[in-house]
């Protein structure tokens, strides 16, 4: 795709807090993140574990309430969607694994569907063609006639990808998607994540632990640090010294030369 | 996909085995009446003998339809738990219905001793057994419905259910233990089930509860799909899950409260069935398994009721029983031949 495509913001945040409710108290985990994501923009969320990437996505996808501030899908508030024009905005990629193990990979994908079929879920023409673009994106097609419970972890994670594609939706999110795949599978979904984001002019946001193929492939990154959340681009971000406020010092390090986090001997 | 023309030839033949099935489970009894008459007397011609006439029309047609709602109804009961709960073990009574049900008419049986006379013996009409059963059950319902839409996770519904359960029949043991013979073995004849109780007008409330459940799940036959993913990809699709469950919850309510209040506690049909039509259809497409469970139910429990009526012999079988000696070996069969029953 060489032709320029036209970039308009389609996910923002304003000062907004997430967290979680317990007894009706609300208890914050981040504070104050502001960003604005347009589209055909790969986005990456880092941070350690549990300083509430998951919980970010979460509440992006309106699978939990914000605790303050304000989230917006094209410019319109997230809570102002139907649940049903919300689904033709928002796909999700998440961390569990399809509760039906006897759904076929064709099945799953073709669920992806629902926001645009009619009552007892009827595929039209244009819903297959969809279903066989979203597999054939994903090189799934050689899987449709396999259950879920015959993939190995990185085919069932192309294949949710294929379904995420399928509700054809200008904002993807996906938690953890390169989690328990080799260095292989974690190079093809970010390459695939990558393509998609330039040639359909989507949106694409994932949450991931694999910073160093984070650095290289995505448009911009957010660093989520207990204290404070940063939004920039790799470079910039590595200029500001950001990656070194990830770690404890004394046990890991970033090294600015080759981009990488190095174990302290 | 839901190529539909797959579907036809298994639907046919589906189809065919029920009428089959139907028709030899009003020919066969103690009284074996030849097919050929059989068929002649459902269809308006006249009857070689009248008392033929009085068996088929009065006590085994209604006793037939009987056993196609119960078993087709709580197959599809069956069915919505599983998607409900994620889960292959489910059943139509995972919810406490049974248990209430059963405490319902323990508390009417056995309790029966207690006030005595005339109120006692008025309590025993077998109508007020059904009454008593569908007032049981309906009290569960009541509870698990206001806990479920408190709670989230479905799995504690699931739990709650189950506790349900186990304190109505600790209830039933204490009740048990303090009567006498009698009542006790009307109690455990209630519970074996029995579908040739129910009258004409009772199959007119019974088939309504029917019809209203299968509605309610074809209803939502779309969210039942999506339910597959699990609840929080069913959400991000534009499924309102708080709906989805009330509405699943509700149907299997009233097929599982009416067919128990109506005919007693059956068991295993509504956990078997699913799974059978599953392997059977091998799709995942509630559009095609809700007819599918629907009728290998209803065969089911004609094939069973068959049985339990020993042709040519004066006694019956509990249907209870035989569901379940029935049912158990060919879910093994399935499970030894396939090594995994996943839903």
């Amino acid at each position: 795709m060489n032709h320029v495509k036209t970039q308009h913001t389609t996910l923002e945040a304003n000062d907004l807090s997430i967290g979680f409710f317990a007894k009706k108290k609300q208890i914050p985990l981040v504070e104050n993140i502001n960003f604005n994501i347009k589209s055909g923009e790969l986005i990456g969320i880092i941070g350690a574990n549990g300083v509430g990437k998951s919980t970010l996505i979460r509440t992006l996808a309106r699978m939990q309430p914000k605790i303050a501030g304000e989230i917006y899908i094209e410019n319109q508030q997230i809570d102002s969607f139907s649940e049903i024009i919300f689904a033709t905005k928002m796909s999700v990629v998440l961390t569990e694994k399809p509760a039906s193990k006897n759904l076929s990979v064709y099945e799953l994908v073709a669920l992806g569907r629902y926001p645009y079929t009619n009552s007892i879920g009827h595929l039209t023409k244009h819903d297959l063609e969809i279903i066989q673009q979203a597999l054939t994106e994903t090189e799934t097609n050689n899987l449709q006639n396999k259950k879920c419970y015959q993939l190995s972890d990185g085919q069932l994670q192309r294949v949710l990808i294929a379904r995420a594609l399928a509700q054809d939706t200008p904002l993807i999110l996906l938690d953890e998607p390169t989690t328990f795949l080799d260095l292989y599978h974690r190079g093809f979904i970010l390459k695939l994540l990558k393509k998609l984001t330039q040639e359909s002019n989507k949106t694409i946001i994932l949450t991931t632990h694999e910073i160093d193929l984070a650095i290289d492939t995505c448009d911009k990154l957010l660093v989520i640090t207990p204290s404070k959340t940063y939004y920039n681009t790799p470079n910039i971000l590595i200029n500001e010294g950001v990656f070194d406020l990830l770690f404890p010092k004394e046990i890991v390090s970033f090294n600015t030369e080759t981009r990488t986090f190095k174990l302290k001997k | 996909m839901l190529e539909t023309k797959k579907y036809y030839f298994p639907f046919i033949l589906l189809g065919i085995l029920t009428t089959i099935a139907f028709f030899s489970n009003i020919s066969l009894g103690s009284v074996a009446i030849p097919i050929t008459e059989t068929v002649g007397a459902l269809f308006g011609n006249h009857i070689s003998k009248e008392s033929w006439q009085y068996i088929i029309v009065d006590y085994r047609l209604p006793k037939a339809i009987t056993a196609c709602i119960t078993g087709g109804g709580l197959a599809v009961a069956g069915l919505l738990m599983q998607t409900l709960f994620r889960n292959p073990l489910a059943g139509p009574f995972v919810l406490g219905i049974t248990s209430g049900a059963s405490l319902g008419v323990a508390l009417l049986i056995l309790g029966a001793g207690v006030f005595g006379g005339i109120i006692g013996g008025l309590m025993l009409h077998p109508l007020s057994i059904t009454l008593a059963a569908a007032l049981g059950s309906l009290l569960v319902m009541i509870f698990v419905l206001s806990f479920s839409i408190k709670i989230k996770d479905t799995l504690a519904i699931l739990i709650i259910g189950l506790m349900f359960g186990m304190l109505s029949s600790a209830v039933v043991s204490i009740l048990a233990y303090f009567s006498n013979a009698q009542q006790l073995q009307q109690f455990i004849f209630w519970s074996y089930g029995s579908l040739g109780t129910v009258t004409w007008s009772g199959i007119l409330i019974l088939g309504s509860c029917f019809l209203v459940g299968i509605f309610l799940s074809l209803f939502i036959v779309k969210d039942l799909n999506a339910l597959l993913l699990g609840a929080n990809y069913a959400k991000s699709m534009g499924v309102g899950i708080k709906k989805t469950t009330t509405i699943i919850i509700v149907a299997t309510c009233i097929l599982a409260g009416g067919i128990t209040a109506f005919v007693g506690p059956i068991a295993f049909v509504g956990i078997a069935v699913p799974h059978i039509a599953r392997q059977f259809f091998k799709t995942t497409n509630h559009l095609i398994l809700i007819p599918a469970t629907l009728l290998l139910g209803s065969i089911m429990m004609l094939f069973c009721d068959s049985i339990a009526q020993l042709p040519f012999l004066e006694s019956t079988l509990p249907i209870n029983a035989i569901t379940s000696l029935i049912g158990a070996p060919i879910v093994i069969g399935l499970l030894v031949q396939k090594r995994r029953l996943f839903f």
